[in-house]
């Protein structure tokens, strides 16, 4: 029998895709949980084994402690403002006419931004002498507010651009999610004669509920590496109080060069990230699917 | 009972609209920016401007940097869709057409991709890069990119590849085509709108990359659009209408691209939530 070239096949697509991936994702990984254990500043061979002692620092650091709550406090944002925000956005919208396509092309607009242009927007509308901020105060009469230097309200502009930036996408989720919800069955609904409030609560959204838990799962995976956004707004400051952990990373392990204490921050940012991922996973989303 | 719905669809309407202005009033307030002096831009950020000033946008489009930025990011994420289309396809290919033995073992070995938070690797890729001479080279970004976008490419592609018939190979086979040969000829071009979603996505997600350039360039004759825009405004950290004309200059091919894509986009995103 003539061969089907599946061979051929085999060897000739697999390797690229499969050597690229391990050489650029998995090896450097692996890297990180090795390199978490020296101290080194990147110059010269990597002997000075220290044991846990970066984690030790790093959970020590009150910068550190600073930035997780942070993130944790992104995370609160994500699921309770936006995510509700996008879901009633989504009921609102998810019927195909043309001035819902509108709106949804819209609000589904500041995703597609980079976050570095993002941030410089807002940083300009934040902007003590120039934007919003200095507008208020203007016409109050008031001294201008410099919120993005600010340490107690710095941290509530970052949480606002990255509510005005996702809110979108998750609305998109629960479109598509409602759209497939089949038609008959919310007709059927309504002329049992519930009223539209019930039609949402016991048909829609036990219908796209699968869809709302994958989206929480991404709100706190994407809340977990927030870096670009705070960059051109705060960029951490002021007095390191708006890092997230990956400009913690950023800034302490990379810019500095400790390498070793960078890693291990990127140690701990991956186990949360995969961590909360699996166990979310388990909890809410392999378990109960109907409700 | 009339009464009630004309008041929920104007309140309908209302909210939408607030929600709305709340989107556009920070890009409107972009655009108009450029075009205002310093003074005008300080006293009303969000009105019109009272004379249209170009002078900021023909400096910017008139220096050199400007060009090179945005010539340097078009390379780069050219090049990580189509290295990530050709790589992703193959495999997809592999996995969805040919049983092998381990075949489910890499899949799920490519699979984890999807949970790795970049950040992590970010540390030791910046030795790796180094080791392989690419500091500096835009390949030390274009391969890291190709890569992390391999998992999400993969499984798109795969999902898509299961559902064309199999009768198609038989028949080719029949007809002295192998699998190598049906590929190319039949597989890729029936795929145009999920290689179409996949590139699009990539080449969103590439071009907007901030942290990777950051790390990987040095020169600024090299930097990407992003490394430019913040090495522009720490050179003109006062004039705001020169910073806002640049970024305006920056966003407005995204947004146009945007336009034309989005169906693409939302296609990844839905498919993405929905098999992922």
């Amino acid at each position: 029998m003539r061969s089907d070239g599946s061979l051929t096949a085999l060897m000739l697509f697999l390797p690229p895709a499969v050597l690229l991936f391990s050489l650029f994702v998995i090896w450097p990984i692996f890297t990180a949980v090795d390199l978490s254990f020296y101290k080194w500043n990147g110059y010269g061979d990597v002997t000075n084994f220290v044991g846990f002692d970066n984690y030790g620092i790093l959970l020590k650091n009150s910068i550190f402690h600073q930035s997780l709550f942070n993130s944790f406090k992104l995370l609160l944002a994500s699921i309770f403002l936006q995510i509700p925000l996008a879901l009633v956005l989504a009921l609102l919208l998810y019927r195909k006419t043309s001035a819902n396509t509108a709106f949804r092309l819209i609000f589904f607009a500041p995703y597609i931004l980079a976050e570095i242009a993002t941030g410089l927007i807002w940083s300009f509308i934040f902007d003590g002498d120039y934007g919003v901020s200095a507008m208020v105060a203007d016409k109050l009469g008031s001294e201008p507010f410099y919120i993005l230097a600010d340490k107690q309200w710095a941290f509530w502009t970052i949480i606002t651009v990255v509510v005005w930036k996702y809110f979108g996408y998750h609305m998109m989720i629960f479109i598509a999610a409602l759209q497939a919800v089949p038609t008959d069955l919310i007709e059927a609904a309504e002329i049992d004669g519930a009223s539209p409030l019930k039609t949402i609560w016991y048909v829609k959204l036990p219908m796209i509920l699968h869809a709302i838990k994958l989206s929480v799962l991404f709100a706190i995976t994407g809340a977990l590496q927030v870096f670009d956004i705070i960059i051109p707004l705060t960029n951490g400051g002021p007095s390191n109080s708006t890092h997230s952990i990956v400009s913690f990373l950023y800034t302490f392990g990379l810019a500095r060069m400790n390498v070793g204490f960078g890693a291990a921050v990127g140690v701990v940012l991956f186990i949360l990230c995969v961590g909360t991922a699996f166990s979310y996973k388990r909890l809410a989303i392999d378990k109960g699917g109907q409700l | 009972m009339k009464r009630s719905s004309l008041l929920s669809q104007l309140l309908r309407a209302a909210f939408l609209t607030f929600i709305a202005a709340l989107v556009i009033l920070p890009l409107l307030a972009t655009f108009l920016g450029g075009f205002k002096t310093l003074g005008e831009l300080r006293a009303a950020p969000f009105g019109f401007p009272s004379h249209w000033s170009f002078d900021v946008f023909i400096d910017i489009l008139t220096g050199p940097v400007f060009w090179t930025y945005l010539r340097n990011s078009l390379v780069i994420s050219l090049s990580a869709v189509v290295l990530t289309l050709l790589c992703a396809s193959m495999a997809a290919y592999v996995f969805a057409q040919i049983r092998f033995f381990g075949s489910r073992y890499l899949q799920s070995y490519m699979l984890l991709g999807m949970m790795f938070p970049f950040a992590t690797a970010i540390v030791p890729l910046f030795f790796q890069i180094n080791r392989f001479g690419l500091l500096d080279n835009p390949l030390g970004i274009i391969l890291p990119q190709t890569a992390f976008s391999m998992a999400f490419a993969v499984i798109l592609l795969r999902s898509f590849f299961q559902q064309l018939p199999k009768e198609l190979f038989e028949a080719a086979y029949v007809d002295g085509c192998g699998y190598v040969g049906f590929f190319f000829r039949f597989t890729l071009p029936l795929s145009t709108p999920i290689l179409a979603t996949v590139g699009t996505f990539v080449f969103v997600q590439s071009w907007n990359n901030y942290l990777l350039p950051l790390v990987v360039l040095n020169e600024q004759s090299l930097f990407t659009w992003p490394l430019g825009i913040m090495q522009f405004r720490g050179e003109f950290i006062v004039e705001w209408n020169r910073i806002l004309a640049f970024v305006s200059l920056t966003i407005l091919p995204a947004l146009v691209f945007f336009t034309f894509t989005q169906k693409y986009i939302v296609a990844g995103l839905t498919r993405g939530s929905v098999k992922g």
